[in-house]
């Protein structure tokens, strides 16, 4: 066969060059993301995960958008230090309902992941409002409008329905529900039913009062209910030591 | 070089190139300003001023986007429409479609800040701005792509130019990461906030997919293009080796897009990943290096230039840095060496040392090659170029090495044990030792801010100096032609 390649035939015709250079860009991301919606190992099978309540899931949205994430990981490695530190590693089934992942990139302070029931209501709500006046050598902002700022829950029901839209198993019908009893057991799914999205956020918020004040709901209520559930959802005096190893 | 503007006011679209050329200067000068800003709260706390609008949190992403977006994006239309049009001696398609991809990127750059610091973000880094803005790119973009590639097919020769291939790899790049990187649910059409559409590892892996690419085809590839025309030209040599710039190209364009998971290393991505993309990083470092030798070894016969020429002392230094945070990154890229580098401040200072070092140098170099031609006069001050290299120069070094302690101390405070096997230092401890270095990186940062100061000082005297220049002759003429 005489078949004689010459690259000018590339550099003479930009239809084969563009479409060349989409099937070498192509390739890397095919191989390394495609797998992981379809090999089942990515994700660990574990009890206890489940989505965010209405409230929790506001407390999110704040994080993301105060940008909680520039500074804060919330994904712990498998060394010694950070064991001792954070606690357990993290697992991929940690962060299988957050729409967007926090993993963040970046330690100015510490790790977040299981930051939840590590310290009291009272401390996350003054360390957010005066983090200098907790911890002296902190550099962190004081985000003292969460105290001022009421919570806006009027969207709670629309955030969830956007949330179930890309994935996240809150219910709408009432099989939805079913399926979520079974799923998550019946003290959990009833949080995860969208129809009482409002109900369930000003109970869990009342009744938890995590800002303190009892005459509203603040945007601290919201943050510091998502803070607390950080890292709590899996027990894991339950599972052997290396139960997830096989899935690394 | 007064001949080709003369006959360039019709023959090429330089009105789009030098709108482009002007805004870049002004968004390095805010965008840096902003990084100063957020460097400095870092420093000394207070500067957030308990206000939501200036906290580090809603601030860094202004940075980021008017620093990458804002002057590298502005830098690298400007040059892609200056080469494209030289290099295949024809005029941009249209010229509603260049306007348009003007006005468009200035205000997706603006409405991006201002939604930042209104609390609006997809919290996802280097892509922050929320779906709207996400759209209005994807138009913007589009619209490029078409203007771009119908101009090369205009071109007036059969040879496309190796700059032109850079560019054209960018832009379909970039198309390509944006679009699946921002796959979103808004919460409702009249809503800004969105969720993306994947979670947790898949939602980390395409995000660090594009984070990592937006670097590579963004600041790598695209800025190689402005090397492989502006290099040659400033030096007046042309390309050192053809041949490698043909290899160089398809291995970088290959390679780069698998190495974007070493940014999640020891993490809950399956190892397997991970793994791939340290061995791709590593390989990478040779199409790198292919593009860095053929950059500097296009000086060879022309080496005196580094001495005489403040214009070719910026690509030269621009090309040794891009040596060098390519040597880094694989390097960061090993797992044990990311186990101590990752989450600190060496990975700060390596984005920085390409950052500032490959792409604002190599922009700066090409903006004063470029400035004088469009206006077709001569720079109004060479001192104020030597300056500007200087300032920038310290500046960067006084960054970098400042972030590398504070990374390596952070990394090695944060694993120290005690003789009893205990933590031997509480993270606050790490964070009160990081002081002196965020001092000395905000005043590293300072110098480079006011490097850039002084360009967009002398460039706007430049255009100025040529419009006095152009009245001259135009009223030399109007006498000649009222005695005539």
């Amino acid at each position: 066969m005489n078949f004689n390649f010459k690259h000018e035939w590339i550099e003479t015709n930009i239809g084969l060059m563009a479409v060349l250079t989409m099937l070498a860009i192509s390739v890397g991301g095919l191989v390394e993301i495609a797998p992981l919606f379809f090999i089942d190992k990515t994700i660990e099978k574990v009890e206890g995960v489940r989505p965010y309540t209405p409230l929790e899931q506001r407390g999110r949205d704040i994080y993301v958008r105060e940008g909680c994430y520039l500074c804060h990981s919330q994904m712990i490695r498998p060394f010694r230090d950070e064991k001792l530190r954070y606690g357990h590693y993290s697992l991929a089934a940690e962060s299988q309902y957050d729409h967007p992942f926090q993993w963040g990139s970046k330690r100015t302070g510490p790790d977040l992941a299981r930051v939840g029931g590590k310290y009291s209501n009272e401390w996350q709500v003054q360390h957010l409002v005066a983090p200098r006046s907790m911890v002296p050598e902190s550099v962190m902002p004081n985000y003292p409008w969460l105290l001022s700022t009421p919570l806006d829950i009027s969207d709670a029901a629309d955030r969830m329905k956007a949330l179930r839209k890309v994935g996240v198993p809150y219910s709408l019908t009432q099989e939805e529900y079913k399926a979520n009893v079974v799923k998550f057991g019946e003290t959990v799914a009833p949080l995860l039913h969208i129809p009482d999205a409002q109900k369930n956020l000003l109970e869990q918020a009342n009744f938890g009062n995590y800002d303190g004040d009892r005459s509203g709901i603040s945007e601290m209520d919201a943050l510091v209910a998502y803070l607390q559930v950080l890292g709590t959802m899996i027990d894991f005096s339950k599972y052997n030591d290396d139960a997830f190893v096989d899935n690394r | 070089m007064a001949v080709t503007t003369y006959s360039g006011a019709e023959q090429y679209n330089f009105d789009i190139v030098k709108k482009f050329a002007v805004m870049s200067l002004i968004w390095a000068v805010v965008g840096m300003f902003v990084g100063v800003y957020i460097a400095s709260e870092l420093a000394w706390p207070f500067l957030n001023f308990d206000s939501p609008y200036f906290s580090f949190g809603r601030f860094r992403p202004v940075h980021t986007s008017a620093v990458i977006f804002g002057f590298g994006g502005s830098a690298l239309f400007a040059t892609s429409y200056y080469v494209v049009q030289r290099t295949c001696q024809t005029r941009l398609i249209s010229d509603g479609m260049a306007s348009f991809t003007f006005w468009g990127w200035q205000t997706i750059i603006v409405t991006a800040a201002l939604s930042y610091v209104m609390g609006y973000s997809q919290g996802r880094e280097y892509a922050e701005m929320e779906w709207p803005i996400d759209l209005l790119i994807e138009v913007v973009w589009v619209t490029y792509l078409i203007l771009f590639v119908g101009t090369i097919m205009r071109r007036k020769q059969p040879h496309i130019y190796v700059a032109n291939w850079f560019y054209l790899a960018f832009i379909l790049a970039t198309a390509l990461l944006h679009t699946f990187n921002n796959l979103a649910m808004p919460i409702d059409l009249f809503s800004m906030k969105s969720y993306s559409l994947f979670a947790g590892t898949q939602d980390a892996m395409t995000q660090w997919w594009y984070g990592h690419n937006a670097v590579g085809f963004f600041l790598t590839a695209a800025f190689l293009g402005m090397m492989y025309y502006f290099v040659p030209k400033q030096a007046g040599r042309p390309i050192y080796s053809y041949r490698l710039s043909i290899v160089h190209f398809w291995a970088l364009g290959f390679m780069y897009m698998w190495v974007g998971a070493h940014h999640l290393h020891w993490t809950a991505l399956p190892d397997w990943t991970s793994s791939l993309a340290a061995a791709f990083s590593i390989l990478l470092l040779m199409p790198s290096w292919g593009g860095m030798i053929n950059g500097i070894m296009t000086l060879s016969g022309a080496w005196d230039k580094m001495r005489t020429d403040p214009i070719m002392r910026f690509m030269i230094v621009a090309l040794s840095f891009y040596g060098m945070s390519t040597f880094e990154g694989p390097m960061m890229s090993l797992k044990e060496v990311n186990a101590l580098s990752h989450y600190t401040d060496w990975t700060v200072g390596h984005v920085h040392s390409g950052a500032l070092g490959w792409v604002a140098m190599i922009s700066f170099g090409s903006l004063y090659h470029m400035i004088p031609k469009l206006w077709d006069t001569k720079m109004y001050s060479q001192k104020l170029i030597e300056w500007h290299f200087w300032l920038a120069t310290i500046g960067i070094v006084l960054y970098i090495v400042a972030m590398w302690i504070s990374g390596i101390t952070q990394g090695l405070m944060w694993r120290s044990f005690d003789e009893f096997g205990n933590l031997q230092y509480s993270f606050a401890e790490s964070v009160a030792a990081m002081m002196p270095f965020y001092a000395m990186r905000a005043i590293g940062g300072m110098f480079f801010l006011s490097g850039a100061v002084l360009m967009l000082f002398n460039s706007l005297m430049t255009i100025r100096q040529a419009k006095q220049e152009n009245a001259v002759l135009e009223a030399k003429l109007a006498a000649k032609l009222a005695r005539a």
